[in-house]
């Protein structure tokens, strides 16, 4: 264990900064951009999501961090270094793959024993190292197995044994959970967790699942067709959205578009014609008088009731035309006298309580603060 | 932060890392480029330069297409009169024609023949495909020539075959079957099955059987539903299939030889004859470019016609 | 329709394998006939191993199957080396300078008639006779060479089809751990791609220790390998001591390909048992 605080002691000294700093980062594939100008910063022990949908840049970015890609343009830099130019086989990062890529000819233990033995590591350390991280990892005792012969979590728990063995400066995961079913994904996030937090290292992860990235990260940067949209903790990204996509991506939302009537610094009314009236923000907004903005409200942020209430603001009335009974929740689809479809989510508090029914008129309201203005 | 030396050690390492990475790839591609360049791309132009080179009484018996004179002219004498030959000699046309009919034939009968095979080892219990895909593959590894040669003796004059006429009284003589086109046509079936089989067994095993029983509970028959679901879902296997029979039935040289008769003119014989039995090379090499500019005919215009089926 | 199949099919496949399989039968089963005339039965003196007994006192025969089985395997080694290259070039190097040619090149062998191949490079052994001295003298080195040439196309076809199911995280994860490009290639492609190389091996084995119209443009008059001699034989008509050869081969290959075939299946059976083990929470 020495090594590791050594390393640590090291690394601290040289640490002014950031972490992880990317810098300007493009890469092209022959006339397709896969990333664009990419700039972010990453502290050291954080755990750090890229989330997006396939294609949007995510995993090139990993793999540039990891040197499988070379950036056509822009800069890595890891605890100070310039790795930019460094080939993998020689950069302090380590990388789980989503399909896990255990090495199907060679046992659990060769597996985590690979990386050290590439390092030339003394084959007495290499054995009390694979042992410790096996243990860890919960694996005692699978060690002469074959990938083959394991469960999915199994090979899931060997592939971040192998991967963290080396005591990477850096921990790239590729959806880690991607290929476990549900059950076992909640289980192993919590896990992960833990172990990140006792080990230390610096995890990025590559998700295009919403809600493991917010469960998982410290901070979650949300990618676009090869740009970071917002860069925030999973509260910032969900309540205070930067923009349609980004409100639109992370959870269920609605959506219309709406122009400012009243513009003050403490608050703000804004004619949403789909919503039939105004909506009253109780912050201010920066853009210009004319421009068309957007208005998002989570669906449970919304409040039904049967009677009128007593708030003269975000008041509207409806016909209830879906119900989804989800156990937790009950989601319902409201059509407003526009035809526009409001989705409303309310927990179910009570074991009886008098639900609402199918073609109920309902009244419908939410807090001055409930809404998002975003203009992009 | 680091010293100009420092700063030195560390550039020269990353330009020994760059090189060997290089270096390695260069290795990996070059070695095989290297060897099909020197003993396939130059012998064919080789092949390319004779056939357009005279013919002359010594060794090696052509004459040099490109002479540097004594003037210092470069001189390049291309002989259009090999292909003139070729073109002008109806016993070679008659080669190619009847390469062609036989090869065509034969790959027909292999299809016919061998796509209901492909069909039942598809559609064989688990343990049983495996065993009847060994035994389809199991004559080719043993010596083709051998196999060939096994109808020497069946198709003899008395041979079993001949024995078995006589004795049911269908005959009342031997039958000629050896040196006879029909034999030819039965040694490239028997020898070129396999090569059939082998891709449609496995475009006929990847077709989702869903598709038949969406087809049946559609109410399609199980005849209706092969010819309007399994053949043309197949039809890169019987593509696959054909040509793998078919281009080298073309040029075959050993089933015309072995089993056809004098005047079974195959043009793979031809071309053999006409370099070692008249040691004319140019005509020889003249012929063989006419072989592969039809075989790359056939192989394109199967490939436009697959792309197409593609498309639509 | 699994379950139900038609009576056509059946007979399709009974009449398949008998066409296939009875020559062979009958060649095994006149290896035995004392006739010399091969096809009459001589009840007399039948069965007898006269034939093999001729076959192994047959120097000829001998010396060429020798020779046969040294270029054979000289040409599968060869083959395998630069096949295995060039299937990791063609499937890891997405893009060179000349791959177009390049893919070109390593097909084409497998389209061209023999002839053809033949005579091409026959005609340069011959233009290199006055540059390279020791190919001129046409022997086991010019026939091997045109084996390899020709039998590397399909060995590449082999490899390559296995090494595009090697996933390319699995080179990608040794880099990650430490591994230089030479050491990924050979602690884990190879290992990986191994069976493909044997069979690549044993299919240039193969195809080399079968040409006749190849060997025969190549080879000179000091160098007869087993398939020339034979068709030198047959050419004149059947003959006794052929049969025996032929179902001394045939037997050899049956033996090679059951063992082969039940190691597989075994192995097979063996990992699907493997990984239903690792659900198991009793194990």
């Amino acid at each position: 264990m020495n090594t590791v605080s050594a390393q640590r002691a090291a690394s601290t000294t040289t640490a002014g900064g950031p972490y992880v700093r990317i810098d300007r980062l493009t890469k092209r594939f022959g006339d397709f951009v896969a990333v664009r100008q990419v700039s972010l910063e990453i502290s050291r022990g954080e755990i750090f999501c890229l989330l997006g949908g396939s294609g949007c840049g995510k995993t090139t970015l990993l793999r540039m961090l990891a040197g499988f890609e070379t950036p056509t343009e822009g800069a890595i830099f890891i605890d100070g270094v310039d790795v930019t130019q460094v080939p993998p086989y020689e950069r302090p990062v380590n990388m789980m793959f989503q399909s896990y890529a255990l090495f199907p000819h060679m046992t659990v233990a060769q597996n985590v024993a690979f990386g050290l033995q590439q390092d030339g590591t003394a084959r007495a350390e290499i054995e009390s190292r694979v042992r410790e991280m096996l243990m860890l990892v919960k694996l005692e005792g699978y060690d002469k197995r074959k990938p083959h012969q394991l469960s999915g979590g199994q090979r899931q728990r060997v592939a971040l044994a192998r991967a963290l063995v080396k005591r990477p400066k850096l921990l790239l995961l590729d959806e880690p959970l991607g290929a476990l079913d549900k059950k076992l994904r909640e289980h192993t996030q919590f896990e992960l967790v833990n172990l990140q937090e006792k080990l230390g290292v610096t995890f990025v992860i590559v998700t295009h699942d919403q809600e493991e990235a917010m469960t998982l990260a410290s901070r979650i940067g949300v990618m676009r067709s090869g740009e970071i949209l917002q860069v925030g903790s999973p509260t910032d990204i969900y309540e205070y959205p930067n923009s349609r996509f980004v409100a639109d991506f992370i959870g269920s939302v609605n959506l219309t578009e709406g122009t400012l009537v009243e513009d003050e610094p403490d608050h703000v009314r804004i004619d949403c014609p789909q919503f039939g009236g105004t909506v009253y923000v109780d912050h201010g907004v920066s853009s210009p008088p004319d421009a068309t903005l957007s208005v998002a409200i989570r669906p449970e942020k919304i409040q039904l009731t049967r009677e009128r209430p007593e708030q003269a603001d975000n008041v509207l009335s409806g016909v209830v035309t879906g119900i989804a009974y989800l156990g937790d929740a009950t989601r319902y689809l409201v059509r407003l006298p526009t035809g526009f479809m409001l989705r409303v989510t309310a927990p179910n508090m009570f074991r009886r309580e008098e639900r609402l029914a199918h073609d109920e008129t309902v009244w419908l309201h939410w807090h001055a603060s409930a809404a998002v203005v975003v203009t992009r | 932060m680091s010293s100009p030396a420092e700063r030195l050690a560390d550039g020269f390492r990353r330009l020994r890392r760059a090189g060997g990475g290089q270096l390695g790839r260069w290795f990996v591609i070059a070695l095989p480029y290297l060897w099909l360049t020197i003993f396939f791309l130059v012998p064919f132009l080789i092949v390319l330069k004779i056939a357009f080179a005279n013919i002359q009484l010594a060794m090696p018996p052509v004459e040099p297409v490109m002479i540097w004179t004594a003037d210092k002219v470069l001189q390049l004498r291309l002989h259009f009169s090999n292909f003139a030959f070729v073109f002008g000699d109806e016993l070679y046309i008659a080669a190619f024609l009847n390469s062609l009919k036989v090869a065509g034939i034969s790959t027909l009968l292999a299809l016919l023949l061998g796509y209901p095979m492909a069909y039942g080892i598809a559609r064989a219990p688990g343990a049983w495909r495996n065993i009847l895909f060994l035994l389809v593959v199991l004559p080719f590894f043993t010596s083709f020539l051998l196999r060939v040669y096994a109808w020497l003796g069946l198709l003899g004059r008395n041979g079993p075959i001949n024995d078995l006429l006589l004795a049911l009284g269908l005959r009342h003589e031997p039958l000629q079957m050896l040196q006879t086109d029909y034999a030819v046509y039965l040694g490239m079936v028997y020898s070129y099955l396999p090569f059939m089989v082998l891709p449609l067994y496995s475009a006929i095993e990847k077709l989702d059987l869903t598709l038949l029983e969406a087809a049946a509970d559609l109410g399609c028959r199980p005849t209706k539903a092969f010819f309007t679901i399994t053949l043309p879902l197949t039809q890169e296997g019987i593509f696959a299939g054909c040509l793998l029979v078919f281009i080298p039935a073309v040029g075959e040289y050993v089933i015309p030889a072995l089993l056809g008769g004098p005047d079974t003119l195959m043009i793979g014989r031809v071309v053999w004859d006409e370099f070692f039995g008249n040691r004319d090379w140019p005509v020889a090499s003249a012929l063989a470019i006419v072989l592969l500019a039809i075989l790359s005919g056939f192989v394109l215009l199967l490939q436009r016609v697959q792309a197409r089926e593609r498309e639509a | 329709m699994p379950g139900r199949r038609s009576l056509f099919v059946l007979m399709a496949l009974g009449f398949g394998f008998a066409f296939l399989y009875l020559p062979i039968l009958a060649m095994i089963i006149y290896s035995f006939n004392a006739s010399r005339l091969v096809t009459v039965w001589d009840a007399a003196n039948s069965p007898t191993l006269a034939w093999y007994v001729e076959l192994f006192q047959n120097a000829q025969i001998m010396e060429s199957a020798r020779l046969s089985f040294r270029i054979a395997s000289l040409n599968a080694t060869g083959a395998v080396i630069l096949g295995t290259l060039a299937a990791f070039a063609l499937e890891r190097y997405r893009r060179f300078r000349g791959r177009a040619l390049f893919g070109l090149l390593t097909t084409a062998p497998m389209v061209l008639p023999e002839v053809i191949t033949g005579l091409s490079l026959l005609l340069l052994f011959v233009a290199l006779q006055d540059v390279v001295p020791w190919l001129g003298g046409r022997g086991a080195t010019t026939i091997t060479i045109a084996h390899i040439t020709f039998s590397m196309a399909y060995v590449i076809v082999v490899i390559q089809a296995r090494l595009a199911t090697v996933d390319r995280s699995l080179e990608e994860a040794a880099m990650d751990l430490g591994a230089r490009p030479w050491k990924v290639f050979f602690v884990i492609t190879l290992p990986l791609i191994m069976p493909a190389i044997a069979s690549g091996w044993v299919l240039a084995f193969i195809l080399s220790w079968d040409d006749l119209v190849i060997t025969s443009f190549v080879s000179g008059p000091s160098s007869t390998t087993l398939p020339q001699l034979v068709f030198s034989k047959v050419r004149l008509g059947v003959s006794p001591d052929i049969n025996a050869l032929a179902t001394i081969l045939v037997l050899i290959v049956t033996v090679c390909v059951v063992v082969a075939g039940t190691y597989m299946v075994r192995l097979e059976r063996r990992r699907a048992r493997d990984a239903q083990a690792a659900f198991d929470p009793a194990s």
